[in-house]
């Protein structure tokens, strides 16, 4: 009981993010959060198989209609949540202090490098066609042009140390050229991700586009890799688990799922990112088209 | 027990003698108003309670293996649209033959359900495999035609080689209280059933149960469906919302079960429209195992009536083999 005057703490229970909606785990199962020190600071809900299953229907429902949008307004969108971030600053300074245990200045630049991370992807959405598609010299009558299009649904292993800028650059890659992301949050830092996508949620980003899961990597992603109506799978939080990688490689074969393999340590973040999130989760189509027709 | 089935319990006790025939009942508009109207009335809250409860078990493995393939058998694999063409329904009777075409232990569904004109579309595929052809007559879905038109419809359908005849009920009779003309209706339409051979098309009675506002109507069309002979009660034509229902069918199955202690025969239900998930099905087939009983767990006497059904059993089947999720790009889009 608190005394008079004094306020009742309130202690939340977050949810899942699928399907643009907040959805509790289908197993009814949640965990505690605990902060850089290890006080508890939340529940969390954890996410099951069956989960991982209902984002991943949610995402290929929403994809058709996010890749047929224009780069233009993905662009748009896109810079629309990093103006919400904007908006919900101080938020996120706090939830990644709590969660990484970093300091004020140091919290401030990585939601200021997250923030700035997708402005830059947002920049890139009606870039990238011109960058890495080509008209193709061809012997025959023929104009031979190869343009970028999505992979599909993409089931990220988000990084698990990193939990916001981390978070931030492995979704803002993928969703910016049309795919559809479902995302399993860091494990032990889920709030940032929750904050996150309470963020999405309010800013014009289409149900279901991007979906996030939180709870134990093991109870969803080895369905998410053998999951056939998954296209693409990113394994960047699976860093040092080998063996688990692999068996999960393994079977995102069996669809022949695009796999972005595992890096050594967790990349450093701040560093330029490249193209390459991008181009991994894209596929190239070639048109020949008859000249003088 | 629930309040709903002590007052199924009374229907049996009271108002119908076991063995009974209703010659006395179906006489007069009169007596059979009597009759319906004696009929208990469905504890709205209980009958709903009772749905609901039946919904929350949890049926795993090797049992939802087996309930899933019960369900695939007892589909009757329906398209009813304007815009249906003879290609179409070529490819929805091949599909209801081998649905799962990659794997043989995988059952065939009951049926293909088709308007009239495409039965011998369906039945040129079907041929003797099994599968039934299933058409809708007697001016579906609104049953707003002359009686002569109604039968000349089914005529049609059994020449063509239905083997079931889906037919929906003159709901506005029904409901400005003129049970005998709905009666003498369904009578009709069984005769038409008949077939030169001797044998004839089994009939289902499409109630249309979100256009009769009450538990109490959906008990009485019931049983009037019944005593006029229809093989199969059947809840919707799925053009109208809400189309079947839990609490619905529960009281269909009551119905049934009634009746076959009253006279000894077995009349099949098929829900239809709105079941779209294997998770719905099987609520369904407990349901029917709790209400009605082992008995009518069999596609002679328990159908759904679907479209996309099949696609998420066969997703679900597919993912129980192989111990991996499926998805939409392995079944066949309808």
């Amino acid at each position: 009981m608190s005394r008079p005057g004094e306020r009742q703490t309130v202690r939340k229970t977050y949810k899942l993010f699928i399907g643009g909606a907040f959805p509790r785990s289908e197993s009814g199962h949640s965990y505690k959060v605990a902060d850089a020190r290890g006080a508890f600071v939340a529940n969390a809900a954890m996410a099951s198989r069956k989960d991982a299953r209902d984002a991943v229907s949610a995402a290929r429902k929403a994809f058709a209609g996010w890749s047929s949008r224009t780069a233009y307004n993905r662009a748009q969108i896109l810079y629309r949540v990093a103006e919400m971030m904007e908006d919900r600053r101080p938020q996120f300074v706090e939830a990644v202090k709590q969660s990484e245990g970093l300091g004020s200045r140091q919290a401030d630049k990585v939601v200021d490098e997250s923030i700035d991370r997708l402005v830059w992807y947002a920049g890139w959405a009606d870039k990238i066609t011109q960058v890495i598609g080509s008209a193709n010299p061809v012997a025959g009558p023929y104009f031979n042009l190869s343009s970028p299009e999505p992979t599909g649904v993409v089931a990220v292993v988000a990084p698990q140390a990193s939990s916001l800028l981390g978070l931030v650059s492995v979704i803002a890659p993928v969703v910016v050229t049309g795919n559809t992301a479902v995302v399993l949050a860091s494990h032990a830092h889920p709030l940032p991700a929750v904050t996150f996508a309470e963020v999405l949620a309010t800013s014009d980003v289409p149900g279901g586009v991007v979906n996030i899961l939180t709870g134990p990597m093991t109870a969803t992603a080895p369905w998410l890799a053998s999951h056939m109506d998954v296209n693409a799978l990113d394994l960047t939080g699976a860093t040092g688990l080998v063996e688990e990688a692999t068996a999960w490689e393994e079977a995102a074969a069996d669809n022949l799922k695009r796999v972005l393999r595992p890096p050594a340590a967790e990349p450093d973040w701040y560093a330029e990112p490249g193209l390459d999130r991008m181009t991994t989760f894209l596929e190239t189509k070639t048109v020949w088209h008859p000249i003088g027709i | 027990m629930t309040t709903t089935s002590s007052a199924a319990t009374g229907a049996r006790s009271g108002a119908i003698d076991a063995g009974r025939d209703f010659a006395d009942v179906t006489g007069s508009d009169a007596s059979l108003r009597r009759f319906l109207h004696g009929l208990p009335g469905v504890d709205q809250v209980g009958a709903e309670a009772r749905a609901a409860v039946l919904g929350t078990r949890s049926i795993k493995t090797s049992a939802k293996a087996q309930a899933i393939d019960l369900a695939i058998s007892m589909v009757d694999l329906t398209t009813l649209e304007g815009m249906d063409t003879p290609g179409k329904v070529r490819a929805l009777s091949a599909k209801a033959m081998r649905p799962d075409p990659a794997d043989q232990s995988c059952p065939a569904a009951a049926a293909v359900c088709v308007y009239a004109d495409m039965v011998a579309t369906a039945r040129q595929v079907l041929g003797d495999s099994g599968v039934n052809v299933a058409a809708v007559a007697t001016a579906f879905p609104s049953g707003r035609a002359a009686l002569g038109v109604k039968l000349a419809d089914t005529r049609d359908a059994v020449e063509a080689g239905a083997d079931e005849i889906d037919m929906v009920i003159d709901r506005g009779a029904f409901l400005s209280g003129r049970y005998l003309q709905v009666f003498e209706e369904i009578v009709a339409t069984r005769e038409a059933c008949a077939r030169p051979d001797g044998r004839s098309a089994h009939l289902k009675v499409i109630c249309e149960t979100g256009e009769l506002q009450t538990y109490d109507n959906v008990r009485r069309v019931s049983w009037l469906a019944m005593m006029a002979g229809a093989h199969f009660i059947k809840t919707s034509t799925g053009k109208v919302q809400p189309a079947a229902t839990l609490p619905v069918t529960l009281v269909m199955l009551e119905a049934v079960r009634d009746f076959r202690e009253a006279t000894g025969q077995m009349v099949g239900v098929k829900p239809a429209g709105g079941i779209r998930t294997s998770k719905d099905a099987i609520k369904y087939l407990v349901m029917v195992n709790e209400v009605a009983g082992a008995d009518w767990l069999r596609p002679a006497w328990f159908r759904f009536g679907a479209s996309t059904l099949l696609n998420d059993l066969l997703m679900q089947r597919t993912r129980m083999r192989t111990g991996r999720y499926s998805g939409p790009d392995y079944v066949t889009l309808d």
